[in-house]
């Protein structure tokens, strides 16, 4: 048995106040809290081995080189990939689909083809697709979202028909939904199509394994599973990478650079230009260390419970004046609950929550196309981590009562 | 700490509850603009309807937002409707200067002298009301959300009436 209380207690930014009252952390959908053992691990790199790395001949920059690819071992392990080199580091997930569209896209795309996304998407798989598009003139065709929150897949044989890539998420940001990932990357595959797979919302929260997934592309972003900001990264399977042209052009990138051109190195460096984020790679590998700890099956279990705990209590609580969208049942959704509160705007409702120390994000949570679906602006978002616990669930529900002291007519 | 009271004041519940001037207006005569805050989703519709003596004779307000930003833009149309179209320019500026009050208090010295010589320390303009707004700046997430309608209003404006 896990101890969660425990889990809490080592992370010290859950130790702060604010506005006078302890800090109720609900927005690990946008980012994570980080544990001692991460920011200890890259304090530990800048004080004993910092030094730029595949450089140096000497005794601090073969281990900051040995720390960087060992971590990109941990990494490839993580998620079950077949190969070290097949993981490349950006530095967020947002990168790494920019390096996708930019080096695959741009190589493979053009007049008459086609990329299917889903309306569930978060920004950064539509926005470079969008951009692409509109330089190679190929069609973006997208998978629309039933009511409660699922992928319509009536019509997916259509949408994929000469298509090139289905590029989609393993999970909403937004509904929390769990897509069937396995089944569209075999739909894809039937139709001679790749699929890219977007889990920054999956990785850090059930076990991944690419190779079941079936998918040809994966990407992830490291804040958002214990790991510091500024590293993330793509995976891909060796044969696509090495046929992808570079996508940042400088140092490390090269084997021979001359007046008249140059050679790329070998995959991955071959997409990692410039100086990489060797601390924040070493504080993802801290992450990785005490996610194994507490196991992903654990993880997905304390997260399924709380998930069934939170949609319990606030229904009971506040019955009909709270809306909250995605799938109803939380074995089959993460823990990301979006909701509509009464008439009550959620840049509102996040305010009146801040006042009791609780934070959850309000907007459009960078996914505008599901919000115009589902009919409303903006929601309020709480979402759950390895450190939440039933006490912050029942601090939301009864903070939200004050929403309705103030704004109700 | 800034408390929730100063931000939610009563008269800006009664103008969220109750916005003045919520539709729109036939363009033309009058011309419409259109305002968003990417961060939260907010957009805000604004129809101005000028006359030839440059008198705002008629305001509508539409879109959606939070109460801050819909309050805003309830008693923003309020104090323009009447008003010429330079008094509702001197009115952009004026609240402006209320809405930077947090920046000057940030940047110090600087930028409380900018705010005595800018058009908005203009001795005649009467914020009213909109004085209630003043408790924004406290939050500085949400002054965007309070300016939203003005500088949807100074683009309204622009249109109507070219400087
Ligand atoms: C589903 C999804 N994809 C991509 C991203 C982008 O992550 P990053 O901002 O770290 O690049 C996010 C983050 O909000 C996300 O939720």
């Amino acid at each position: 048995m896990t101890d969660w209380a425990a889990v809490k207690k080592d992370f010290p930014l859950l130790r702060r106040q604010v506005h006078g009252t302890p800090i109720v952390y609900l927005d690990s959908s946008n980012t994570s809290q980080k544990p001692q053992s991460v920011i200890d691990a890259m304090s530990a790199y800048y004080e004993t081995v910092n030094a730029n790395v595949h450089r140096g001949s000497y005794e601090i920059a073969v281990k900051a080189t040995e720390a960087l690819e060992q971590v990109r071992a941990k990494v490839a392990r993580f998620i079950n990939a077949p190969a070290t080199n097949e993981v490349v580091f950006t530095k967020n997930a947002t990168e790494a689909m920019n390096l996708l569209a930019r080096s695959w896209g741009g190589a493979n795309l053009g007049p008459g083809d086609a990329v299917v996304i889903s309306e569930m998407e978060h920004h950064a798989n539509i926005v470079p697709w969008h951009m692409l598009a509109a330089e190679k003139g190929f069609e973006l065709r997208w998978i629309s979202v039933t009511a409660d929150g699922h992928l319509d897949l009536s019509d997916l044989d259509q949408l994929l028909d000469g298509a090139k890539l289905l590029s989609i998420t393993a999970m909403s940001n937004v509904l929390g939904t769990l897509n069937p990932v396995p089944r569209l990357a075999e739909a894809a595959h039937r139709h001679d199509a790749l699929i890219a797979v977007d889990a920054s919302q999956y990785v850090p929260h059930i076990a991944t394994d690419v190779q079941a997934m079936g998918a040809d592309f994966m990407v992830f972003t490291g804040h958002k599973m214990l790991g510091p900001m500024g590293i993330g990264g793509l995976w891909a399977h060796a044969e696509i990478l090495e046929s992808m042209p570079p996508f940042l052009g400088g140092g490390e990138m090269i084997l021979q650079v001359t007046k008249e051109g140059f050679t790329t190195n070998e995959i991955p460096w071959k997409f990692e230009a410039g100086t990489p984020m060797v601390a924040e790679a070493v504080g993802l590998g801290a992450a990785i260390d005490y996610l194994e700890n507490l196991g992903m099956d654990e993880v997905r279990r304390h997260e399924v419970e709380l998930t069934g705990y939170a949609m319990r209590s606030l229904t009971e609580r506040h019955g009909d004046k709270i809306t909250i969208h995605g799938p109803s049942e939380p074995a089959e959704r993460g823990g990301v609950l979006s909701f509509v509160y009464d008439d009550v705007h959620p840049h509102d409702v996040a305010q009146v929550l801040d006042q009791a120390g609780v934070c959850v994000r309000a907007g459009h949570h960078c996914a505008k196309p599901l919000l115009r679906t589902l009919g409303v602006p903006a929601t309020s978002r709480a979402s759950l981590y390895v450190y939440n616990d039933e006490s912050d669930i029942d601090c939301l529900a009864e903070s939200l009562d004050s929403a309705s002291d103030i704004f109700s007519l | 700490m800034p408390g929730l009271e100063d931000l939610y004041r009563e008269i800006i519940l009664d103008h969220y509850r109750s916005p003045r001037n919520r539709g729109e207006l036939d363009t033309p005569p009058a011309v419409r603009a259109e305002g968003f805050n990417p961060l939260c989703g907010d957009e805000i519709v604004v129809y101005i309807d000028v006359d030839d003596n440059s008198i705002i004779n008629d305001v509508a307000i539409g879109g959606q937002g939070c109460s801050i930003s819909q309050s805003s833009a309830s008693m923003m149309s309020a104090a323009i409707k009447g008003k010429t179209v330079s008094e509702a320019r001197k009115l952009i500026g004026a609240f402006k200067g209320l809405m930077s009050i947090h920046e000057g208090e940030l940047d110090g010295d600087a930028a409380e002298s900018d705010r005595d010589h800018g058009p908005e320390a203009d001795p005649d303009i009467r914020l009213g009301d909109l004085e209630a707004l003043k408790g924004v700046v406290k939050f500085p997430v949400r002054i965007k959300c309070a300016t939203l309608s003005w500088n949807t209003l100074a683009q309204a404006l622009g249109e109507a009436s070219p400087v």
